[in-house]
């Protein structure tokens, strides 16, 4: 192939779409190189310190799109002080000075300002795409900046964002000439938002495939704004509560028998039991069906609802469905690919929920079923080993029981032999999440069986330095592993500092770790950010006593160094 | 000191008087001719001989002085056990367990030529390790600081103790025990005290348990008592603190310590504590705030629009003209409109309701006609309720179901005054449909 033009490398490069394929022909020689980043115009960077604009930049001069992801996984639940860092920022500054086509920018779990947004809607005339999950930093002045400059943006995606409302009227600040909106999800947004501007920007938007509303969008708007846009293929409901005698509920019945493609349901924020039955039409058709916020909603009616969603393949559902809605989904959703229950009230013990039977019956029916999260308040070895054995294709499974150290109930045994099972069956599981009562064991089976993996998430298990040591050595493609609570020490840490490099990135909080180790890992390997974030007050912040234990830990690779963002409690080794 | 140096003279006269019979062996075999220069040689030989031999015996009594002294409690040499203010019993056992050392120590240092310093070293640091392994104690004694290294740097270390050799601590030396001469109570307990330090370096995250915190307290102390190290201070500082910790803990210690030993996790089996500290795990269970925060807010509004509504009932007020109190129902307790007044009825004793209601779907809630009218007939009441939107209603025109989601409040009102409600609610209704 070496003989080949530099265009024709580029024409047969374009049929290969995959980021990490890409990244392995980039290596093969130096042309290959040269015409893979020249031609390549979609980037994904999973650690927004690992790399700095300008190097990006240089490198893929055609860049279009650009996906960003800051801070690490655990930030989702509060271990993350609130001004740690991933700005973006310094990325829209740069980027709007070198790279002005781009067109579709993802950030995930980054703080973006009013001021990013505003120079991002102009400084890109084709800006096209942006999606924002779980970003903040940001308010409706922001969005109305957005809508008001980016002539032709198609998607606007806010995924469970903190947005500062502002009582701005954003959506009235999309000009009249706007007809390209594709996708538009505000249902983050906690704020009232103008109707008839909501109403006249669907009726303008013939291209509009997804609409996700929010809170305050009332019962009443639905039913005319699924009559203006009746090609929508994902629908995300606002209120849903109403008289299901009136007049607006009868309206609604018929748009809604008007709308054939809806695939994706989801919504429900705000939702009575006797107004589900209008959107039974629907289910027979529905792909995607996100009832998580719906807790209105008792696992009676659930269950009936879900009856009808044959053709189903990606359910989010909270655990009052209870096991036997879940036998019911098991019989009924024979597609069902992803599955995830979320607890409906974190903190009870011993309401009605899901235990492992739930979980069972589900694998038991559900011969598709890849992917899994699954909240419960008691699992079983037997439980387990039943679920890996129906199901061997699991490619994500994410199991949290609600009491963190629980063993099994029906054996008091530790969880070992079930999540042993789960990997050794499963051989293509990249990403694992484990919970309950869990010894050293559980890790010779994930460092022995679980080649693939890709993605570790623990959480009080393990004795000793050992079960770190297992896992280290065992998962070769092991990137992003994140530890909280675990007994794991120095001799763990520091075994095997070279793996550090071939990871994105470590996050240890409340371990054995000292800082006399940080301060030796970061010495050796240069190439690692070893950040301590330090929470104690100023005073008693002491950076010499070598050991006292680190409390939260995370380190990454990066070809840049050490980050000059960095806030006073974040000691960058 | 008068008798130290009556008795060097005496030793030097001694020493003299034999280097001078060795002088005249060793000339008696010579028969060299210039033996005159001989008596010149010798005397430096004679002279060197002198101080070596002299030398070693200063420090022999030296020594015996010392240990003499004993009872009296001389500082400087670091045995100053007797000082401390330990309770008396242990001040004896104290005194019989270093007493024991030091009788071991005498018969050590006799072997070997050490100086006095080296010889303090090694009695503070064979006394911390006794705590340890008696073993050690004899085994150590051609080398003195040897092992004293890695004592510190176990100490010094305290967040790396490997933990599958935490359980042996407490064990080793309980072996070792039965071969030991110092009593019993007194080592063990100083070994647990020293097993209790070196594991209370990974500190858990024992929050709630004011048991544990306590333990914590004196596990810091008798840390921070290691920390400074056997060199630092007197080893007998040491024994005493280890002492004080280990009576604080009592047997108790034994399990949690054990069950320290696994880490942060407990497991089932120990103390009742550890669900305690369950409920103020940070970021436990993993979902994430939004979700939790729109979690929360839907129960809460949906508390709000139900007025008061508890786990048990969904209570609202009720308000009679003309009474002099207001009165509480469950709105809940009730399936039908008629459930409601007559217990509203019971509860004030006359009152009506509207009238009747007219599309009612939802089966079974409609308050027959004619039954209201007798009421209607009998009585001067109107039955009327505040709806979420702040509009006063006629009680019966809604489903229940409805009815209890959007009631506030209630007031009975004379029908007078309700005269004007009746032609409202029929508008309400018209528009509703």
């Amino acid at each position: 192939m070496n003989y080949f033009p530099e265009e024709v490398l580029e024409h047969i490069f374009d049929f290969v779409s995959s980021n990490q394929d890409r990244n392995a022909i980039s290596l093969v020689c130096k042309t290959w190189f040269k015409v893979e980043r020249e031609s390549r115009s979609r980037v994904f960077v999973g650690n927004c310190y690992a790399v700095n604009p300008s190097r990006l930049i240089k490198r893929f001069p055609r860049l279009r799109s650009l996906a960003l992801k800051g801070k690490p996984h655990f930030a989702d639940f509060n271990l993350v002080p609130h001004d740690w860092g991933a700005f973006v920022y310094p990325w829209i500054d740069a980027l709007s000075k070198g790279c002005p086509d781009l067109e579709e920018l993802r950030l995930k779990r980054m703080v973006v300002s009013d001021d990013c947004l505003e120079l991002l809607s102009k400084s890109f005339p084709n800006f096209k795409s942006l999606v924002l999950d779980s970003c903040e930093g940001f308010s409706t002045d922001g969005l109305a900046a957005i809508a008001a400059n980016c002539r032709h943006l198609r998607e606007l995606d806010l995924q469970e964002n903190e947005v500062d409302d502002r009582k701005v009227h954003w959506l009235s600040c999309f000009p009249e000439t706007c007809t390209s909106l594709v996708s538009l999800n505000f249902a983050c947004l906690r704020g009232e938002v103008n109707l008839a501007s909501l109403e006249r920007l669907v009726a303008r938007s013939p291209n509009l495939r997804s609409l996700k509303l929010n809170r305050a969008v009332p019962f009443e708007t639905l039913h005319k704004i699924l009559t203006k846009a009746p090609q929508l293929v994902d629908l995300g409901t606002g209120s849903f509560v109403h008289d299901p005698n009136s007049e607006a509920y009868n309206m609604l019945k018929s748009a809604i028998s008007k709308c054939r493609s809806v695939r994706s349901l989801s919504g429900f924020l705000e939702v009575a039991s006797r107004c589900l039955p209008v959107v039974y039409p629907l289910c027979s058709n529905l792909t995607t069906l996100n009832l998580s916020y719906a807790t209105g909603i008792n696992g009676t009616d659930l269950t009936k609802m879900i009856r009808h969603c044959r053709r189903l393949q990606r359910l989010w559902i909270l655990d009052c469905i209870g096991d036997k809605g879940l036998a019911v989904v098991a019989s009924t959703c024979k597609e069902l690919e992803e599955l995830r229950v979320f607890p409906s009230d974190p903190y009870a013990a011993g309401s009605a929920t899901v235990t492992e039977e739930g979980l069972v019956a589900i694998s038991g029916g559900c011969p598709k079923l890849h992917s899994v999260l699954y909240f419960c308040h008691q699992m079983t070895n037997a439980g387990l080993i039943s679920v890996a054995k129906n199901c061997p294709n699991f490619v994500r499974f994410r199991l949290c029981i609600l009491d963190p150290i629980k063993a099994d109930p029906t054996t008091g045994q530790p969880l070992d032999e079930g999540f042993g099972a789960i990997v050794q069956s499963c051989k293509r599981l990249r990403r694992l999440s484990i919970s309950g009562l869990l010894t050293d064991k559980v890790f010779l089976y994930i460092g022995m069986y679980a080649e693939q993996l890709e993605m570790l998430s623990v959480a009080f298990a393990g004795e000793s330095d050992k079960a770190m040591i297992y896992v280290l050595n065992g998962c070769k493609k092991l990137r992003k592993l994140e530890i909280r609570d675990c007994p794991f020490g120095n001799l763990a840490l520091l075994t095997d500092i070279g793996k550090y490099e071939t990871m994105r990135s470590l996050w240890m909080s409340s371990c054995e770790v000292t800082l006399g180790a940080c301060k030796l890992l970061a010495r050796k390997m240069p190439r690692l950010n070893v950040e301590i974030i330090n929470e104690k007050e100023q005073g008693q912040a002491n950076l010499d006593d070598d050991r006292q234990r680190v409390e939260k830990m995370y380190l990454y690779r990066t070809l840049v160094g050490r980050r000059k963002d960095a806030p006073d409690f974040v000691w960058t080794l | 000191e008068n008798t130290n140096t009556t008795i060097l003279i005496v030793i030097v006269s001694i020493a003299f008087a034999f280097h001078i019979r060795q002088e005249l062996n060793i000339c008696n075999y010579s028969a060299h001719p210039a033996c005159l220069c001989f008596p010149y040689s010798l005397s430096s030989i004679i002279s060197l001989k002198f101080l070596s031999v002299s030398l070693t015996f200063l420090c022999f009594i030296n020594l015996v002085m010392n240990s003499s002294h004993l009872g009296v409690g001389e500082e400087e040499e670091g045995q100053s056990t007797i000082t401390l203010p330990p309770s008396g019993s242990s001040a004896e056992s104290i005194l019989g367990n270093s007493s024991a050392l030091k009788e071991q120590n005498y018969m050590g240092l006799s072997d070997c030529s050490s100086s006095v310093d080296s010889s303090a070293i090694s009695i503070s640091s064979q006394e911390s390790r006794s705590n340890m392994n008696l073993k050690a104690t004899e085994l150590r004694l051609g080398l003195p600081g040897s092992q004293s290294p890695e004592r510190d740097a176990e100490l010094g270390s305290p967040s790396s103790p490997k933990l599958d050799e935490k359980p042996l601590f407490p064990f080793r030396p309980f072996r070792d025990d039965a071969s030991c001469l110092s009593p019993r109570s007194v080592v063990s307990s100083n070994k647990r005290g020293f097993s209790v330090a070196m594991s209370s370096f990974p500190e858990g995250k024992f929050v709630s348990n004011p048991d544990v915190n306590g333990m914590l307290a004196t596990r810091s102390s008798s840390s921070l008592a290691f920390k400074s190290g056997p060199s630092k201070e007197s080893p007998a500082d040491l024994t005493t603190k280890m002492k004080e910790a280990a009576s604080a803990i009592a047997v108790r210690e034994r399990p949690l310590g054990a069950g320290e030993n696994f880490g942060k996790h407990m497991a089932a089996s120990t103390h009742s504590s550890a669900p305690a500290p369950k409920a103020q795990v940070v970021g436990w269970p993993p979902v994430r705030s939004f979700r939790k925060n729109s979690l929360a807010t839907a129960s809460k509004n949906r508390g709000e629009l139900q007025g008061k509504a508890g786990p048990g009932g969904l209570f609202v007020k009720v308000s009679m003209d003309g009474a002099p109190y207001l009165r509480k129902v469950d709105l809940k307790a009730y399936t039908t409109y008629q459930e409601l007044s007559s217990a509203l009825e019971k509860m004030f004793s006359c009152f009506t309701i509207g009238q009747c209601a007219p599309n009612v779907t939802s089966g079974g809630e409609m308050v027959s006609e004619s039954k209201l009218q007798d009421l209607v007939h009998g009585s001067e009441y109107a039955l009327t309720y505040e709806d979420k939107d702040g509009d006063w209603m006629l009680v019966g025109d809604v489903p229940w179901e409805m009815f209890i989601e959007t009631c506030r409040r209630m007031r009975i009102m004379k029908s007078s005054d309700a005269i004007g409600l009746a032609p409202r609610a029929i508008e309400k209704r018209k528009s509703r449909n």
